[in-house]
């Protein structure tokens, strides 16, 4: 049951990575291309925790946590890059 | 323990002038002797030793495993030279008191002179071949300071530069040489390789050492043709010319040839060589001096050829011969000293050297008249003056020696030949200056030197009439030199009446040819006019011009200021010994097999090929490029979760991001799109680089992957608990078994962000007003939701960062991913809150931090040193602390703690400073905290 579930969840969140990259690729705007940017750092952290439930290990997790908190300041530096140009002032 | 003093007050020497100099010439002078005549004290004292035949030795363990001791000897040959050089040297050094004019640098004149003293005392003491290298090098260098002494000269600097490459060349020669030698020998020892005389010959490597000994000793002792640097030496002060170009340095060559002469000389090849460079130096010098007319020119050609006078003797080689090189270089030093010494007096009290402006000044320097007149006699080789009497010898010996075969009178021809020229130059030199009417003025009014200052001329003058008339005076150092040289004692009495035989008329024939042929001297000079003047000054800097417009255009080949051409340059490299490495392999793929490939794996890898793609397709566009390169790195650090990599992961995630927000912070003073610049060519350079250095490191990683590979990896596995306490050894690596390279990376780190800290000093870049689509900024500095979710992340941010550190031993982690979790989460709240409202927090330097982190690590490391144990060996140990239970300390982690704050330090360094930049708190050397 648990393998099935994994399967259809890695198949979806994959799908959802090729959306990502089409999206960062296509654009049209810089803030486009930013969100999916983002979006590809979520969908990696729920690609590194259904590895760990594949793989039977939480060897991987703090790749997640690490993610989850550092992507965010990626995009919150690009952010401030667009809005403002000068991202420490 | 007497050995180590002599040269050891010679480098005392080389100090005190520096110290005295504020009180006075005179006092400095005294001072700068006082060590000279101590180390002259001890080198007498050793006498009754070397009489009762003993040879003092002195050994010191330097560099052992080059074979570099600091050991010296003191046998006869050492002995003649010490006092030689340390005699003349204090004679230099009264008459140096008077010559130099009171404004120059008296002091760095003596330092100079000592300096050199030093080195001569080195060579000629030395009982280690490579000690003796060290120390004929340091005889380039002082002669270098010593001849470009008058600096503001240009004749000056380019005469030290000169001789500074000849020599120096020389001396790189003789090095090789001597490690060639010292392998032949087995040692470098000299007791060794004077013993080794049948090894050394018998060896196949010997005609290569013997030119490449020999080369440093012509270069040294300018013979030709390699004579040309000493005359343009002659702008170096008179003393300098009559200390080093006459009586020591340019005899360290000879010294050499007699010191190394028990080892390497006895072959046919040394014969010829020795002997005829020496003779065709002989000749040319002697015939040079007779054609120059500036006084010192003259003096610089006659030693030149009397130099080869002593060569063709050692060249010769027989008992007797090394016995006259020996006395000749006893005489030779003693009259030439005086003469340069003479010479300067002339040139100091009539302001010039030139033959033409002077004449007649034996009526207004009677007693310079009569001294030269004796010393110049010497040189000639009259009778009754210590010259004839080793002249005598030589001719003697020439002709006695069967060298050339059937030609072997050509040897006592060619030597009369070169004893007419001395005898015929000699004249010129003393009738010129002092009999002959001027015919034009002196620049001064000539009139006696000071009465100290013609002391050592009186002297030495003594000295050549002493040796002329009782040569017995002689017999006894020369008996110990001749007896370092031969290994045996030699039964020999010199005397000034031999009976009728061939030297005597060799003599007669000289002098009487000699002065003829000064008498038809003018036609002479006819003759030599018609040949075009060839300046070896010219010719040097010529081609020394030729050789850096060669290198220079070599280098900008290279090395063109172009980034690009750097980097094609490397990964040419790269390619290059990648390509051979794989060629070398039977085939690609190993043994191991190939491992399924799933669909997460497919989708990853088009992922991240099309991530490089698009990053290299948009490059233009920087910020869209940008973000291509974040989901390459975005798949690598998948890449490495899911290959069981996670310490990589964690490293290229965090990594990622710092880049990230540094491209942010320096795209804001860029433009946002790249020019087109490259050309067609360029680029199809560039794509078939790239592509194919993809190409080999592609096949690289498919052969390492498929093949069982058993480096060291099984070592630090094994051994990371056992050995290191951790069971993560990727860390165990990093900060023990490799510790040591982490602590120069973290150093490399923390300069490479104090260098950035320093750059940013004071810069003011142009800040744009909109982007780039020409849209204003957005008024809202700080936006709020930013604000509020920065300071929530903080804390656990800081939390996950002390988790990712303590865990880092056993489990994924470290100091340096903490460090840079630390640095990013800090780095968001200057971006959320601004410069202002952090700085007002955070009160503190990170120059402090990042040294303090260097400093960590680097005294855990000393620390082992307490417990006598290497750099950096760790330690570990279980301790139980209530209420938490069992845990496990590790100095690893003392070191991880350095790692880590160097981390914070310098990434803030770079980071916050460069954020700064737009702010009122850009670094700048006003604000001072």
């Amino acid at each position: 049951m648990l393998d099935t579930a994994l399967w259809i969840s890695l198949t979806l969140v994959l799908a959802a990575l090729a959306l990502n990259v089409y999206r960062l690729t296509v654009g049209p705007d810089m803030p486009d291309r930013l969100l999916a940017l983002d979006t590809m750092y979520v969908n990696s952290i729920a690609l590194i925790v259904l590895l760990g439930l594949w793989l039977n290990t939480k060897t991987y997790f703090e790749a997640a946590l690490l993610i989850a908190m550092l992507g965010f300041i990626s995009t919150v530096a690009v952010c401030k890059y667009l809005l403002r140009g000068d991202i420490i002032e | 323990m007497i050995l180590p003093w002599i040269p050891l007050l010679a480098l005392l020497g080389v100090v005190v002038p520096l110290l005295t100099r504020q009180r006075g010439r005179r006092f400095c002078s005294l001072a700068t002797a006082a060590p000279a005549i101590l180390a002259l004290l001890l080198v007498f004292s050793q006498v009754p030793a070397l009489l009762a035949g003993d040879l003092p030795r002195f050994q010191l363990a330097w560099v052992p495993q080059l074979g570099l001791d600091l050991a010296f000897r003191l046998d006869g040959l050492s002995l003649l030279f010490v006092s030689l050089i340390l005699g003349i040297g204090l004679l230099i050094l009264l008459y140096a008191h008077y010559y130099l004019e009171a404004h120059e640098p008296f002091a760095r004149f003596y330092s100079f002179l000592m300096l050199f003293m030093l080195s001569m005392v080195g060579i000629v003491m030395a009982d280690n071949l490579l000690l003796l290298w060290l120390f004929w090098e340091l005889t380039s260098l002082s002669s270098f300071l010593l001849i470009g002494f008058w600096s503001h000269w240009t004749d000056a600097r380019k005469g030290a530069r000169m001789a500074l490459t000849v020599t120096g060349a020389g001396g790189l020669a003789l090095l090789a040489g001597l490690l060639l030698l010292g392998d032949m020998a087995g040692s470098f020892d000299l007791g060794v390789v004077l013993e080794s005389r049948e090894a050394i010959l018998a060896d196949p490597r010997y005609p290569l050492m013997l030119v490449l000994v020999l080369l440093g000793a012509f270069t040294k002792s300018a013979q030709f043709p390699f004579h040309f640097w000493l005359p343009h030496a002659m702008a170096a002060p008179t003393p300098v010319s009559a200390y080093l170009h006459s009586a020591t340095m340019v005899k360290a060559g000879i010294f050499l040839m007699a010191r190394l002469h028990p080892a390497i000389a006895g072959s046919e090849a040394w014969e010829l060589i020795v002997t005829l460079t020496g003779m065709a130096t002989l000749l040319y010098g002697a015939w040079f001096a007779l054609l120059k007319t500036d006084l010192k020119a003259i003096l610089a050609f006659s030693t030149v050829s009397h130099l080869g006078l002593i060569t063709v003797l050692l060249g010769i080689g027989s008992p007797l011969a090394i016995l006259a090189a020996l006395f000749h270089i006893l005489n030779h030093a003693t009259f030439k000293a005086a003469l340069f010494m003479s010479a300067g007096i002339i040139d100091h009290e009539t302001g010039t050297r030139e033959l033409g402006r002077l004449g007649g000044l034996r009526r207004a320097m009677p007693v310079t008249a009569l001294l030269t007149s004796l010393t110049a006699a010497a040189m000639a080789g009259v009778p009754l003056f210590n010259g004839f009497l080793s002249k005598e010898m030589f001719f003697a010996e020439a002709a006695a020696s069967p060298l050339l075969g059937g030609l072997s009178w050509l040897l006592p021809v060619l030597a009369t030949l070169g004893g007419i020229l001395s005898v015929a130059y000699s004249l010129r030199l003393v009738h010129a200056v002092f009999f002959k009417p001027a015919r034009k003025a002196p620049p001064k009014s000539p009139h006696e030197p000071p009465r100290l200052m013609r002391a050592p001329v009186e002297l030495l003058a003594a000295l050549c009439v002493l040796v002329g008339l009782l040569p017995v005076i002689a017999e006894v150092p020369l008996g110990l030199a001749v007896e370092a040289v031969l290994l045996t004692p030699l039964e020999f009495h010199l005397a000034i009446w031999h009976g009728l035989n061939l030297p005597l008329l060799m003599s007669v024939i000289a002098l009487i040819a000699g002065v003829l042929l000064y008498a038809l001297h003018a036609h002479l000079r006819q003759f030599g006019r018609q040949f075009s003047p060839m300046d070896a000054r010219l010719i040097f800097e010529g081609a020394v011009q030729r050789l850096m417009t060669w290198s220079e255009r070599l280098t900008v080949r290279l090395e063109n200021g172009s980034l690009q051409r750097y980097m094609s340059w490397l990964l040419g490299a790269a390619l290059l010994l990648g390509a051979i490495g794989l060629l070398q392999l039977p085939s690609l793929a190993g043994a191991r097999p190939t491992q399924e490939a799933d669909g997460i794996l497919l989708l990853g890898a088009a992922l991240m090929i099309f991530g490089a793609l698009g990053t290299v397709a948009t490059h233009r566009y920087r910020l869209i490029s940008l973000l291509m390169l974040s989901v390459v790195g975005l798949v690598v650090s998948l890449t490495f979760a899911r290959f069981s990599a996670p310490d990589l992961a964690l490293t290229q995630l965090s990594v990622e991001v710092v880049t990230m927000i540094l491209l942010m912070l320096a795209l804001f003073f860029l433009p946002q799109k790249t020019p087109r610049e490259s050309s067609a060519g360029r680029n199809i350079r560039d794509l078939g680089l790239a592509a194919s250095l993809g190409m080999v490191v592609a096949s690289l990683n498919y052969a390492v992957l498929t093949r069982d590979n058993h480096g060291i990896s099984d070592f630090f596995i094994a051994n990371s608990v056992p050995g290191g306490g951790g069971h993560n050894v990727v860390n165990v690596i990093l900060v023990d078994f490799r510790g040591f390279d982490t602590l120069g990376e973290i150093t490399v780190l923390a300069l490479a962000g104090l260098a950035i800290f320093k750059l940013l000093n004071r810069l003011r870049l142009f800040m744009p007003h909109s982007d780039g689509e020409g849209r204003v900024w957005s008024p809202d500095r700080y936006p709020l939701i930013l604000t509020s979710v920065s300071q929530a992340l903080l804390p656990l941010a800081l939390l996950v960062s002390a988790f990712i550190f303590l865990r880092g031993h056993n489990l994924p982690g470290g100091g340096f991913i903490a460090g840079l979790i630390t640095a990013v989460a800090l780095i968001l709240v200057y971006m959320a809150r601004g410069v202002e409202w952090t700085q007002q927090r955070l009160d503190f330097q990170y120059q402090p931090v990042a040294i303090a982190g260097v400093a960590i690590a680097t005294l855990t490391g000393l620390g082992s040193w307490l417990f006598g144990r290497p750099f950096l060996t760790s330690a570990f140990g279980h301790f139980h602390i209530p209420a938490i239970g069992d845990i496990e300390l590790a100095t690893a982690m003392l070191f991880d703690l350095g790692v880590y704050l160097a981390v914070v330090g310098a990434t803030l360094m770079i980071l916050a400073n460069l954020g700064k930049l737009t702010t009122p708190h850009r670094p700048s050397k006003e604000e001072k905290h």
